[in-house]
């Protein structure tokens, strides 16, 4: 019944989705406003319809109605109510309905936001938005069906992934979705405005907020994923170059470069035809990403959600690419920019530095994502490349992308001259060297680590030093320190927002630097009272316990004291969980966390008849807990940039031509 | 004594004697070896292979930390390996040989396989080039350069005599101007 319920409202929700596009399209062809105005009514009613497939769906779950397959599938009797919810998106066709459903969310939020100039652009939007909501919505009725039936009743189910029982599963991936979906909106305006030919900045002063907030998710769900990896998969790391984790990383990559290079065109009104580019391709990783993902044509951990729906998606993406390829060229005259590059060291020049390192990372890490296909292709064997191949290419790149990070703020916008940039740089350039040979002093000898040191060093004092002037000019004009920081960065939140994120990058680059350099590591078999040691810290092995946990869960969970210099810190409790249904274990550390570094420890084996010894392995991750500070800086960064600014708004509704607008940064 | 004589004759003293200690160090590295062999090899030296090492199985899971049976096995057979003295490179050619290429953290360098260190390079190099020509086309164009009417004026050419502390401050002061 209930699924009869939700398969209904999903079918429903394609029809209404294929009217919108029709009506978009007759509305705009004949010029009739009723039908494109009933047009947005229909995009907007397929987000109450997927809601109600939703509900549907988590009410199927919750009842645990195993005569539906996905339900079956993805839960069992004993699952917990959380995760019975949260298995909406813990497999295939699930999370396909998820998808919509979100989408579904940000069209609708897109339809009824107030609309002014950019009036014109809303047939296209309709047009563009549910075309590809009507792509989605086919996989889900048609090809995925998340509310199929078995031919009998099973008495219980297969229950969740392992995988996804951990609490950073529950929002992992709608953040990941968020950050996807987000960015198929400024893609939308961006072909609106060029079909429709008014190409000023219009479609992106609409949508900046809405690139922002994409990729605030987008960084969050990269940000949650490197946890979860570092908390669950028990490797002592937080990213592996695994292909799904790139698949999140390519269009996080060309937004962040679509990011920076739309300034230039708010500003300078320049390489118009460039940002069409980025956000065209954004959208194309963004289809690509979901495919990757739900797909698993290169095999990743992330694989627990195959299935045959590859040539479908590689046709649409395919498909919007010639189309969106189409209108560029149709529009390149329009495109070309009048304005001309004043000068190779300007604000403009660097955000172009900063799109070509950008875009060459892009270029490595999707040829390196896709080599175990281009391998097989060429020498018929599936070819692996493993993180240390992806290091050696990107560090460098990463390496100059944070330089510029630092410097490119020194810069003004038509040109600076050398001398002034000189005159900028030298200081910070001497107390970086200074800083660096301390650390040598000091008894860092790695000379990776020394460069890397520098550089994040370097990018850190230059950024720290535009907060300081920028606060010390208005503490200049009888505003305390207080108000002249927080006044500065309320009153340009775009360019201290960007500032403040550029700090939580720098944060995360010497945590990076610390646990890839730096990290120790050691395994042995330790009797019960027994002990290892690992830099200044000692476990020392307390016994084994052996318990059943919630579903068909088996944990066996070790007692560790850790001692710091031989002083006791903490009790520490690694465990190995084995789900008996699929025999799949899996080994969750335990650690004691500083600021300046993690001890973290896997109980590696432990067997029953040799009841009291068991195999330990332990980490030393220096600075570890810098990569999320860092994460956790970047996200205010991001909502300082995005937070809407009441002044502003005033001024748009004010000024018809809110050119005025554009001058954040 | 006779033999000694004998070898004497047709090979000069020193040479005789260095061959002797040669024979010795052989004798003594062979020892060292079995020494070597037969003390167990640890879960460091296993995992330090195992590194290098992806089980077909459980892809992109690192074969030293990967929990799962067939991964085990698999760290017991390394361990048998180093034990008979095989290094790193032999034992990672050994399962590359059984399974695949697909096995190693980092592709054998030949063949197509060297697309992955060339191509960050030929991507850096040649893309530069394109871009550096696309810069300097975009520029040539300019005749002088005018500040736009309609920019903000703060943000527009100064003399490059004044000093950036200045300007900068000029700049926020603007800003303040405007919001009062």
């Amino acid at each position: 019944m209930l699924a009869d319920i939700g398969y209904f409202a999903l079918v429903i929700a394609f029809i209404v989705s294929l009217y919108a596009v029709v009506a978009a399209g007759v509305g705009s062809w004949q010029k009739r406003p009723l039908f494109i105005a009933s047009a947005r009514n229909a995009t907007i009613a397929t987000l109450p319809l997927l809601l109600l497939a939703g509900s549907s769906m988590i009410g199927l779950l919750l009842i645990g109605d195993f005569s539906v397959e996905y339900v079956w599938r993805v839960s069992s009797l004993e699952t917990p109510t959380i995760l019975k919810i949260t298995a909406l998106w813990g497999g295939q066709a699930g999370s396909l309905l998820f998808w919509n459903m979100l989408m579904a969310g940000f069209l609708a939020a897109a339809m009824l936001r107030k609309w002014g100039e950019e009036k014109l652009f809303m047939p296209y939007v309709i047009m563009v938005g549910s075309f590809t909501q009507l792509f989605f919505l086919g996989l889900s009725a048609f090809i995925e069906n998340p509310f199929a039936r078995l031919d009998f009743v099973p008495p219980d189910g297969n229950g969740l992934s392992p995988l996804l029982r951990h609490p950073g599963m529950i929002i992992h991936p709608p953040m990941l979705y968020l950050g996807f979906i987000g960015f198929i909106v400024p893609y939308i305006f961006a072909m609106a405005a060029l079909i429709s030919g008014k190409l000023d900045d219009e479609w992106i002063r609409t949508t900046r907020r809405w690139t922002l907030v994409a990729w605030l998710f987008l960084s969050l769900g990269l940000i949650l994923g490197g946890r979860w990896a570092y908390d669950v998969l028990g490797w002592g790391g937080y990213w592996g170059w695994d292909p799904v984790e790139n698949a999140s990383l390519m269009p996080w990559l060309s937004g962040t470069a679509f990011l920076h290079s739309v300034m230039i065109q708010e500003k300078r009104n320049m390489f118009k035809m460039w940002n069409m580019f980025l956000i065209i391709l954004t959208y194309c990783l963004v289809i690509l990403g979901t495919f990757i993902v739900r797909t698993g044509v290169i095999s990743s951990v992330h694989s627990f959600a195959r299935s045959d729906i590859g040539p479908f998606f590689f046709g649409f993406i395919a498909f919007m690419f010639i189309f969106s390829a189409f209108w560029v060229s149709k529009r390149r005259d329009e495109l070309s920019s009048t304005n001309h590059l004043t000068s190779f060291l300007s604000r403009e020049a660097a955000f172009l530095y900063n799109n070509f390192v950008i875009l060459a990372i892009l270029a490595i890490v999707f040829l390196f994502t896709y080599y175990p296909i281009i391998s097989e292709l060429i020498t018929n064997e599936k070819g692996f490349v493993g993180p240390t191949v992806y290091e050696q290419a990107l560090a460098p790149l990463f390496g100059v992308l944070l330089l510029l990070m630092g410097v490119a703020p020194l810069t003004m916008w038509y040109r600076t001259s050398i001398e002034r940039l000189q005159m900028s740089l030298r200081w910070p350039v001497v107390a970086t060297a200074v800083f660096t040979l301390l650390l040598f002093v000091l008894g860092i000898r790695s000379v990776g680590a020394l460069i890397g040191l520098f550089i994040v060093s370097f990018a850190a004092l230059l950024t720290l030093l535009e907060f300081w002037k920028g606060t010390r000019a208005r503490m200049g004009r009888g505003e305390n320190a207080w108000q002249a920081f927080s006044n500065l960065l309320a009153r340009n939140r775009r360019r201290y927002g960007g500032y403040w994120i550029h700090m939580g990058v720098i944060v995360m680059g010497f945590g990076v630097i610390g646990v890839e350099i730096f990290q120790q590591e050691t395994q042995i078999r330790l009797e019960q009272g027994e002990s290892l040691s690992l830099g200044s810290y000692t476990m020392v092995f307390n016994g084994v316990e052996r318990y059943a946990g919630p579903d068909d869960l088996v944990v066996t969970e070790a007692t560790v004291d850790v001692m710091k210099n031989g002083r006791f810190v903490k009790t520490i409790h690694p465990t190995i969980e084995l789900y008996t249904r699929t025999q799949q274990p899996m080994t969750i550390p335990d650690l004691r966390a500083t600021i300046s570094e993690d001890f973290y420890v896997l109980l590696v084996n432990w067997e029953p008849t040799t009841a009291d010894a068991a195999t330990f392995r332990a980490f030393l991750n220096p600075m570890i807990n810098w990569v999320w500070a860092g994460g956790v800086i970047f996200v205010i960064g991001t909502l300082i940039a995005a937070w809407p600014d009441p002044r502003k708004e005033r001024q748009r509704v004010t000024q018809p031509h809110p050119a005025a607008i554009g001058a954040a940064d | 004594m006779k033999q000694t004589l004998f070898l004497t004759r047709i090979m000069p003293p020193y040479t005789l004697r260095s061959t002797i200690t040669a024979i010795g160090i052989l004798l003594l590295l062979l020892l060292a070896q079995t020494a070597v062999a037969q003390q167990p090899v640890t879960d460091d030296q296993v995992n330090e292979v195992a590194k290098g090492l992806y089980c077909p199985v459980c892809e992109s899971t690192p074969l030293d930390v990967c929990p799962t049976q067939a991964c085990i096995d698999w760290r017991a057979q390394i361990r048998d390996l180093l034990s008979q003295g095989q290094t790193e490179e032999q034992i990672q050619a050994y399962f590359a040989r059984q399974f695949g290429d697909g096995v190693l953290a980092e592709p054998p360098r030949r063949g197509a396989n060297l697309i992955l260190w060339f191509f960050p390079v030929v991507a850096v190099v040649v893309g530069g080039f394109f871009f550096s020509r696309y810069l300097r086309g975009l520029k040539l164009q300019q005749p002088a350069p005018v500040a736009e009417p309609g920019q903000r004026q703060e943000t527009a050419v100064l003399p490059p005599t004044q000093a950036p502390q200045s300007d900068y401050i000029a700049r926020i002061e603007a800003e303040l101007r405007r919001e009062s």
